[in-house]
């Protein structure tokens, strides 16, 4: 039960008159995979309308914590909900880290936006319409014409991440969404991803490796402890948005990272 | 000098340098008699004996013939194949249940079983088709399978998290995925149909075929004709390969990128 204590963590953060209301909640989560414990009743709340980044020591489980909520993997024990519903009765958007291999090569970047739509029974021009106007939203400057081996890493992300907002998710997961770019296209990423999030609203879920990409995007960091995983720190970002890389710098942004590292490496210490 | 220099950097020309070896080293052992020339008959008689097979002689019907077959023994093998490869690749179980019987035959020789076929289909035509679509289909079934077998797990994923239902999975994401791999098993068993209906053409009751018109000329000694048998059997199979990788080019277009 000491998870859900820390779940109220977040609230006495936030303060009273902003307290967001939890979007997803998992309720006594268990998985073993091959013998070893990765969760076991594990609890957690992910507020509605805001950034989580999920961030911890490699190979605690932070990609297998979004893939059970979102339901790529089975859970062995314990109840997912959004917002009261199922996972079925809602609209989720996923982004993987392998762009490649989460593309569909043999579409063009269009058609690839276009056929998460399809799935969800939308008449063709219909579909056409909404995902040209959310290339106006996002002003999105790439030819989707094109196939999308024929685009660069960051671009083909681009159409992955839009792939996943066309449905207009109620919860939108990226699983490390940036880890296989370049520094500057990683930058620029993150900042196109913030626009989305502001523009949006939508509830966010990002599994990070990288400790400031995740305080940088985040309104909540999930510090997740050794297996089987634990919320070792549920901690508020208060850094007004949207931040700029000049927040990097921010006292209080590198104070926070800095209790983050701290968490962190007490985490990784123990054993 | 400069010139052979020239002509050497020149990627393009660069195969026609094997062929003129070729072709050089030919004529050295014609003129050098090291072959009994009744063997070997200079390249230029051959080249004549191709030329005027084709141009009025019976070597084009020949060639047509086998070209025939061979379409026909590909085509069977991939109507039976291509979808017995589906459902055997969509489970692991059930592939692996069949895995050593398919790579026993796959493996097993297409000519060991022509008595066997002459014995259930006789000595028509239609016998050179099966034994040849039997050789093909295995290797075309073999691709198929494991090109569903090993479809990107993350695609299956980003396909099912959109909400697409089994079907729709298997008919736009699995069954695109098996392409390239079911283009490449279709061009290895049309090469494979045909070595297997030119010898087929040989040996089993034949009145043509370029199997059959290499093996005539060589029984009666007409060593140019025989050549130049060979010599379009071999622009069949090449041309064929060439065939088969430009139809997979423009179907799947994304292959191996």
């Amino acid at each position: 039960m000491n998870a859900l204590a820390s779940v109220g963590s977040y609230r006495t953060l936030y303060g009273p008159d902003d307290a967001p209301t939890p979007h997803i909640t998992v309720r006594g989560l268990s998985k073993t995979f091959q013998g070893v414990v990765i969760y076991d009743n594990f609890n957690l709340d992910i507020p509605r309308g805001r950034f989580t980044s999920v961030f911890g020591p490699n190979g605690c489980g932070k990609s297998t914590l979004i893939n059970l909520i979102a339901g790529l993997i089975p859970v062995d024990k314990g109840e997912v909900l959004f917002g009261g519903k199922t996972l079925a009765q809602t609209r989720i958007g996923y982004v993987f880290q392998n762009y490649r291999e989460a593309l569909f090569p043999w579409m063009t970047a269009f058609a690839n936006v276009e056929y998460a739509l399809t799935l969800r029974k939308v008449p063709a021009k219909q579909a056409k319409e909404r995902v040209n106007a959310l290339v106006e939203r996002l002003g999105v400057k790439i030819d989707l014409t094109r196939y999308p081996y024929e685009m660069s890493g960051g671009q083909q992300q681009l159409v992955s991440i839009m792939r996943a907002l066309v449905v207009e998710p109620e919860v939108l997961f990226l699983d490390e969404p940036f880890s296989a770019l370049d520094y500057e296209m990683t930058l620029f990423m993150r900042d196109q991803l913030q626009r989305v999030f502001e523009e949006t609203g939508t509830t966010m879920v990002l599994v990070s490796h990288d400790l400031e990409e995740a305080v940088y995007l985040a309104d909540y960091v999930l510090l997740l402890s050794r297996r089987p995983a634990k919320i070792a720190d549920f901690p508020l970002v208060p850094m007004a948005r949207p931040r700029h890389p000049s927040t990097l710098s921010d006292p209080d942004f590198v104070e926070l990272k800095g209790r983050c590292l701290e968490t962190f490496q007490r985490e990784v210490r123990k054993s | 000098m400069n010139r052979i220099v020239r002509f050497a950097s020149s990627d393009r020309l660069l195969p026609l340098v094997g062929v003129f070896g070729l072709i050089a080293i030919w004529y050295i052992g014609y003129w050098s008699r090291i072959v009994d020339p009744v063997l070997l008959p200079p390249p230029h008689a051959a080249l004549k004996a191709l030329w005027n097979g084709f141009t009025g002689g019976r070597l084009l019907y020949d060639f047509w013939q086998t070209v025939i077959r061979t379409f026909a023994a590909t085509a069977v093998a991939g109507i039976i194949a291509i979808p017995l490869g589906i459902v055997l690749g969509s489970s692991e179980r059930i592939y692996r249940s069949v895995e050593f019987v398919v790579d026993f035959f796959r493996s097993t020789p297409a000519s060991a079983l022509f008595p066997l076929f002459l014995v259930i289909f006789g000595v028509g035509n239609a016998t050179k088709i099966y034994v040849a679509s039997f050789g093909a289909a295995l290797v075309i079934l073999f691709n198929v399978a494991y090109g569903v077998m090993n479809a990107r797990k993350t695609r299956i994923l980003a396909a099912r998290v959109m909400g697409a239902s089994r079907w729709r999975v298997m008919k736009d994401v699995i069954l695109m995925e098996s392409l390239p791999q079911t283009f490449v098993g279709l061009r290895n068993g049309v090469s494979l149909a045909l070595v297997i209906v030119v010898v087929a053409e040989m040996f089993i009751g034949s009145v043509d075929g370029l199997g059959f018109r290499v093996f005539e000329a060589q029984q009666l000694f007409d060593m140019p004709d025989m050549y130049a048998a060979i010599f379009a059997a071999g622009a069949l199979g090449y041309g064929l390969n060439i065939l088969f990788l430009m139809i997979e080019k423009s179907f799947v277009h994304w292959s191996g990128k």
